[in-house]
This record gives structure tokens, sequence and C-alpha cells, in this order.
């Protein structure tokens, strides 16, 4: 992936497109690659289910869908793709590059507390929206009473990619920083340099040169809006995540929801294409980090931190107390299950975040060392899961999974009970969450330099003792990223988390669903206010740090 | 190396999951026949907070203790499938006519021979074969703001397709399930032609697009963005226990003489096909459809008991008695999929 520029090159452009390809690095074991494949077998499991569905075609349905659904949904996803990407892409850019590139009253809050609204899942982010903005709201009487003025229909298309964009610029926003605070502020010195202006030498040399981690994150983006199905159906916008509940939940045909499953994984396969061969002539190799003073921006700075300060409010402020002024009533509701809850849906993050991260590593690293067809298919395959609703994905795991053990228990005699444990759960937020480890960790791996393993391996150091000494320092942040991402992504999760968790294993989100399940809306502000606090410690705890690093 | 944290975090996934027997298998050793169980495992798709106090109730007066497992109810199904003779489950709870046939359509469900349950629920609450028992009745029916559609306006679901309403009418989104037994049953009476000319001329009334609850529904009436509506009544009479000054009531449709009666749906409970213990599973059934259990579920959460001997909740009882669909709500479920199908040609998204 990306790439970070040698320190002292004078020509940016040079550094992005030229960087030294990295020289095979010898220490490391052909096993890697096998234990990489081994580690995307799992998610075979609902891949196949998925692929083999469209075998079973259910000509009826399907003819339905197509003729009065699909069509009308095709249109929906398309747009709500464009404009939640491209808003992400922007807004989490304009961000970042602000963050990073210039300096302004307020800056090194604003550093971190723009990562915040990771935290807030965007079912409870519609919601409170909605809340906040509908037709009856207070705000919203309030100006059509006093000043003449109805506010446009939050519960439209704009509205939905606002909220949208809101909950997911964060993905872009938080590789986007790293990309210019590592490379970008030396390359925008460089371009102002050779005389170029502010605005010039930004999109001219800055902006080039974090294209690849910009376009990372705004996949990653764009395959979880795929993937949504909690923050379009409280705005009822139809995308064919809807239409694949509508065929699994109304029309009882669970073959045709994954034969639409089917459709939206060549959409991710699609999108992957696209970025991967958006950066397919660029080779990037890490030179380690450099400081460079950022702008100065004087008095105009003090727009930059309006703007900062404003996406907080909307983002995170407003919310926030909406859900905080509807929790407040139903305070009884807190009882000792609420300690239990939070304990486990933080115990299942941290667990997930651990061994996702480490999956995703072994994963990168056999990619980089060893490339090959074998180590491409294994990362594709492996990243996919992260564009199937989450329901799916854990009927995709669990059903066949259970009837093997059904089946083993009927035909052997062997009572083995694979499904209904802790594993099989980890294994599918594994599945789910890989491509979200997967792209900071492999970001990471490029700043480990091919002259570095050189020189280790001169002076005896190899193997474990590698890793240990020379990638583990090198790739710290990276991982804290990558299992920050999974951690949170976990505790906001609800469908795997329905499905398949153990008795006992109650978390926020399942909480969460027991209230809005029938309607109580705002007796559910209190879980999702938790799920919200509870996100927020380990994205203040990381970016904190990141923060004092820097 | 710092992995020390992440060494312990396997370890302590990997003790989470040897401690994590299921339960029931042998929580019986010490009692006297095979099947008393003294823990039940329940899979429901209802609200927790709901069922919660009257689980423990039961283990206060039986002994018996209840673990549950929430979920929506096709993947509790699929689950409930895919696990087979080996399921841990004893009962399966749920709402919705539709969703109940759909469980005896995929076989999850077996019959229960008893003569309570067949004297505390009316025949068109329950499965013709007994796999299956209404627990609550949810009217499912016309609300509206009396200033704006006085009550002498009104008088059929089937009215609110008429011109005189357009741009008065707020919908739920045809997503809901309730829409689609509501639809569902409309088709058993008046057949599909002319309940798809009634969902086009709802479409063309409304006021805005269909919203994604009940919820939102009272809310627009309340805000005067529309006049009438169909929801759920217990979400309405939650919406007046927050806020009795809602000017939003309920209207009773299609009462007159020869009128089929107010869209009926149930929560309902099974003994599933291969529960371990479907003797006390059947007790606990039992229990749940009478005296206390009843007035719990219906006092707790404002829908009607289904049984008929139980006195509803003060506040629904104001709005005065009225007469249902007598139709049998499992053929609600049997037509669910051609609903869905004749909403999305008629617009109703």
């Amino acid at each position: 992936m990306p790439a970070i520029a040698e320190p002292f090159t004078a020509s940016p452009a040079a550094a992005a497109s030229g960087g030294a390809r990295h020289a095979r690095a010898l220490p490391v074991p052909r096993g890697w690659t096998w234990l990489a494949v081994a580690l995307t077998l799992p998610s075979l499991i609902p891949l196949g289910a998925t692929l083999a569905a469209l075998a079973r075609p259910e000509s009826e349905t399907l003819q339905h869908l197509w003729q009065y659904v699909l069509p009308q949904v095709a249109g929906n996803t398309a747009w709500l793709l464009l404009g939640v990407g491209a808003g992400s892409a922007i807004l989490g850019t304009a961000l970042a590059a602000l963050v990073a590139l210039c300096e302004f009253p307020g800056r090194r809050w604003f550093a971190w507390l723009l990562v915040l609204p990771l935290a807030m899942p965007g079912y409870v982010l519609a919601v409170a929206f909605i809340g906040l903005f509908d037709y009856g709201a207070p705000f919203t009487a309030w100006l059509r009473e006093h000043a003449a003025w109805q506010l446009p229909d939050i519960r439209s298309r704009a509205g939905l990619i606002a909220v949208m964009t809101l909950a997911l610029y964060p993905y872009v926003y938080l590789v986007a920083r790293e990309a210019f605070a590592s490379q970008g502020a030396r390359a925008l010195e460089a371009a102002r340099a050779l005389g170029m202006g502010p605005w010039r030498a930004f999109f001219r040399a800055s902006l080039p040169m974090a294209r690849p981690w910009i376009a990372g994150g705004t996949l990653l983006v764009m395959m979880e809006t795929l993937a949504d199905f909690g923050a379009v159906s409280a705005f009822n916008y139809d995308t064919f995540t809807t239409a694949i509940y509508k065929a699994w939940f109304a029309l009882f045909s669970t073959d045709t929801a994954l034969q639409i499953a089917a459709v939206l994984l060549v959409a991710v396969l699609v999108l992957v294409g696209l970025e991967t061969a958006s950066r397919r002539r660029q080779s990037f190799v890490s030179v380690g980090h450099a400081k460079a003073p950022r702008l100065q921006t004087g008095r105009r700075g003090w727009w930059a931190t309006t703007l900062c300060a404003l996406v907080l409010v909307v983002a995170l402020g407003l919310p926030l107390s909406q859900l905080g002024w509807q929790a407040l009533a139903h305070l009884d509701d807190l009882d000792p299950r609420y300690f239990a809850s939070l304990r486990n849906a933080l115990s299942l993050s941290a667990m997930a975040a651990a061994l996702t991260t480490a999956a995703a590593f072994v994963i990168a690293l056999a990619a980089r060392e060893q490339p090959g067809m074998l180590t491409t298919t294994a990362t594709r395959i492996s990243t996919l899961g992260y564009g199937l609703p989450g329901a799916l994905l854990a009927i995709g795991l669990y059903v066949p999974v259970a009837r093997f053990s059904t089946w083993l228990a009927e035909t052997r005699g062997w009572d083995v009970p694979l499904e209904g444990g802790l594993v099989l759960l980890l294994v599918a937020y594994g599945i789910r969450f890989l491509a979200v480890a997967h792209a900071p960790v492999a970001g990471g791996l490029l700043r480990v330099r091919p002259r570095l393993l050189e020189a280790s391996r001169s002076m005896g150091v190899t193997g474990a003792r590698q890793l240990r000494v020379v990638h583990w320092p090198l790739l710290r942040g990276s991982f804290a990223t990558a299992g920050l991402l999974v951690l949170v992504d976990t505790m906001k999760e609800m469908p795997i988390t329905l499905m398949m968790r153990p008795f006992g294993w109650d978390t926020l989100a399942t909480r969460v669903f027991e209230l809005t399940n029938e309607g109580e809306y705002a007796r559910a502000a209190l879980p999702s206010l938790a799920i919200a606090l509870a996100g927020l410690i380990p994205v203040i705890a990381l970016t904190r740090r990141g923060r004092d690093a820097a | 190396m710092r992995l020390l944290p992440l060494t312990a975090v396997i370890l302590a996934a990997l003790a989470a999951c040897s401690a994590d027997k299921p339960p029931s298998s042998d929580a019986g050793t010490d009692a006297p026949s095979s099947d008393a169980a003294t823990e039940l495992v329940v899979y429901t798709s209802r609200n927790e907070q709901l069922l919660k106090p009257l689980f423990d109730r039961y283990t206060e007066e039986t002994g018996v203790k209840i673990t549950y497992l929430t979920d929506k109810a096709p993947p509790l199904m699929e689950r409930l499938k895919a696990e087979g003779s080996r399921s841990k489950a004893d009962v399966f709870i749920t709402v919705d006519a539709g969703n109940l046939w759909q469980a005896t359509n995929m076989d999850l469900l077996q019959p229960v021979d008893s003569q309570r349950l067949r004297d505390n629920i009316p025949e068109n609450l329950r499965d013709p074969e007994n796999r299956w028992f209404g627990l609550s009745v949810r009217a499912r029916t016309i609300i509206h703001d009396p200033a704006e559609a006085p009550a002498d306006t009104l008088s059929t679901y089937e009215d609110l397709a008429d011109p005189k309403w357009k741009g008065k009418l707020c919908l739920r989104t045809s997503n809901s399930v309730y829409n689609q037994s509501l639809i569902a049953t409309m088709m058993a009476s008046l057949g599909a032609e002319k309940t798809e000319e009634v969902v086009r001329g709802w479409v063309a009334n409304l006021a805005a697009p269909p919203m994604a609850s009940d919820n939102e529904v009272i809310d627009a009436i309340a805000a005067g963005r529309c006049a009438v509506g169909i929801s759920n009544t217990y979400y309405l009479g939650r919406a007046l226990r927050k806020d009795e000054a809602l000017p939003v009531t309920v209207f009773w449709p299609n009462q007159a003489e020869g009128e089929r009666g107010v869209h009926v749906n149930v929560s309902g409970a099974g003994v599933t096909r291969h529960a371990p213990h479907p003797q006390a599973a059947r007790e606990f059934i039992e229990w749940l459809s009478d005296g206390d259990a009843q007035e719990l579920f219906a006092g707790e959460n404002l829908e009607y008991p289904a049984n008929p001997k139980i006195a509803t909740d003060p506040l629904i009882k104001a709005w005065g008695d009225y007469r249902q669909d007598l139709i049998n709500v499992s053929q609600a479920g049997a037509m669910q999929a051609d609903a869905v199908k004749l909403m999305d040609r008629a617009g109703y998204r």
C-alpha cells in the first residue's frame, strides 16, 4: 500500500512514483503463506454459502424482485455509495489536511476529538437525527412557527447521505491524517520551496501522496455503506441490503436473499478492483517519519477552528445530548445487567480486536514477503466479508457449521457443539472486520523498510526475534489503529452478535435491539448512549497516545 | 515483547468457551422424571424488558429457571432449523402470525395437546394444529387527530384510499410485518385485485413518505403533518402514557354490519420440535395463557390479553370495545409473501 517519502527527497513526485521496489526478505518462512491461506478458510464458508445459493434459483421470487424491487434498489444504492463515499472522502480528507498540515487555534484538541464520532453506531445516529430534525421535532416545529421556515425533510436521500457521512468520515480521517502527518507536511514544504502557493502545493504534492490512504479509507466507507441495514431502515431507504432482508424476512426465501448478496459481493469486488487499479503503477516505500513545520494560518485559522467545531457538534454533540436527554427519563432501567452487558461488550470487542489484528498481520506479512497468486487471493477473500450484511454473514456461517455439527452427531455419534460457542462468534467478527484491520496493518508494514530487514539480518537478527525487535516497534501504531477500528466496530455490531452469541453473552448492542425491535426507541437511548461512551474510551486512549507520540 | 495482553485475551476467550456449557442438558438430575426440568431455554424475538418480569415470576412460583436468547424471528428460526435435534431450545416466543406460520411451515414446532390452552385461547388466535398459541392480541387500527379528521368522516381501512384523504394519510413502511399481515388478511376478505386498488389509493393519499415505525406515524399526526394513519394500539398507548394531551386517538374501522372487523395480530408461543423438555415447555405456555401472566403481558405492554377472561388495562379500556376480524390469524401468515409482492407492485415502499 501507501507511501512515506524519503525525508530529504527534493521532489515529492519522484518519491511517490519511484520508491525502491523492496527486495524479498528471506527470513520469513514460506509457512506464512500457508498460515495466511488457513486464516482465510473461515471466510470461505459464508462466501461459499452465498455462491451456492446461485445454484438454487427460486425463479418466482427472484423475478418479482427483479421486476419491482431491484431496479429502484440499484439506483438508490448507487446514489448512496456515491454520496457517502464522496462525502466521507472530502470531509475526512479536508479535516485531516487541516489538522496535519495547518496550525490553527485548538488544533491539538481537534486532532483526536475528530476521531470520536467513530464510536457512534450508524443506526443510533440515524435514529437520533430523525428524532432531532423530523417534522414534529421541537426545533423544526419552532422554526416553522417563528421563522415560517420548513426544514427540508430529514428522511430523504440527502438526509441519509449526510447522516452516514457523519458516521463514517472518521475511517478516512484517521488514515488520511496519518498520511499527511507522516509525509504530507514534508511534501508541502518541498513544493512550497519550489515556489508553489499553499493551495497549489497541497493539490500537487500532499494530496497525490496521500491518495492511496484516502482511497483505502473511502473503500472501507463504501463497503460499510453497502452492508448497512440499521441506518437505511431508519430512513426507510431501500438498498440492496433491505432487498436482502425483504427476501429473507418477508418472502421467506433465504436462497433469494443469498443470491442478492452475491450481487452485492460483485459490487464489492468492483470497488476493491477500482481501488487497486487506482494505484497499480505507484510503488510506495516508507522511509520513516519526518517532521515539517505546519502552515501558519494566522487569523484565517479561526475558520478552520469553526469548521472542526461544527463537525464535532453535529456528529457528536447533538446526537449525544439527544440520547442523554432521552436516557435521563429511563434511568431506572439501569440495572446490574447493564454492567454485565457492558463487560461482555468490552471483552468480546477486545478479543475480536486482538485476534483480527493478528490475523490481518499474518495475511499482510505473507502478501508482502511471499507475493504471488495464493497470497493475493487470500487477501482479497479475507477482506470481502466486510461487504456482506452482518445478518447474512451470520446465517452463512452459523447454518453450515451447525448442520455439520448435527451431521456429526447423527452419523458419527460425535457431540461436538461447534456452534453456539464463543469461538465461532469471534471467527464471525474476524470474517466481518478483517478488511478493517488489514488496511492499516498493510499500510504500516511499508514502514518496515527492506534495507532495515537486510541490516538486521546481517547482524544475525532473524525469525521471531526480527519480528520482535524490528517489526513490532515500527508497527505498534498501525496495530493500535487496526485494533481500535475492529474494537469499536465490534462494539457497534448487532446482527452477528444477536445470532451467534452464546447464552449469557448479551451485549449493549443486543439490548438496543431488544428495545428498538418493539419500537421503544426512547428507552433504547440508554444502551445506545452506553455503546457510544464505551466506544469513546478506547478511541480516546489510543488517539491521545498517538497525539503524545506526534 | 508486549504480546502479553493479547495472550491473556486469548486465554480468557478459551476459558470462557469451556465455561460456557449450554444450560439444560443435565439440569434435572435430582428431579423424579427426566422431563421435570428445572431449567427451560426460550428463543424469543420479544422485548426482553417485557419478558424478563414474566420469567422471573415463573421461576419464583415453580422453581423452573429460564434461560433465554433474543434475536429477530427469522434468524432464530434459521438457528433452530440448523441446530435440528441438537437444539437446546424448548420454547419459541415471537410476534406476528406470519412468523408463527413460517415456524410451523419450517416444521420447527410440535403440536401440544392441552385442554387448558384450548380453554384459554380463542380458536382464531391459535394454530389449527395446536403448534402455537396466541398470548396477546394486537389490534392494528386507524388512528386520527379528531380535530383534523373527525370520527364521523372515518369508516373503513379501504376508505382511506378515497381521494378525500389526499395529503392527509401517514403510513408505516411496507417492510413492517404488521402491515404485511394487515394486507394479507385484507386479501383474504377482498381478493387481491380490490386490495391492490386500495393500496394504490393509500399511496396516492400519503402526506409523507412511508415511515420506519408506528411511533413516527403517531408523531406525524400529533405534529399536524397528517390527519390519519394506521398503527398498533399499544404504540399509541405508550405515547399517551408519556403525554396524555396527545391529540391522537383510535378509531375502530370496519365495524358496520357485514364488515369484517378490526385487524388483529398476535404474539404467541410454541414448543419447539426437538425440545429437550416438552412437558415443562407445555406447562410454561399454559401458565402464560392464564391469570397473572396474562395481566402482566397486557398491562406492561398495553396489548390485549389473548385470554378473554382477563381484563384489559384501564388506559386501553377507555377506547371502548371493538369487533375483531375473526379470520384465523395463521391465514395471514400463509399469504404474507403474496401481500408483500402486492405492496411492491402498488408502489407502497
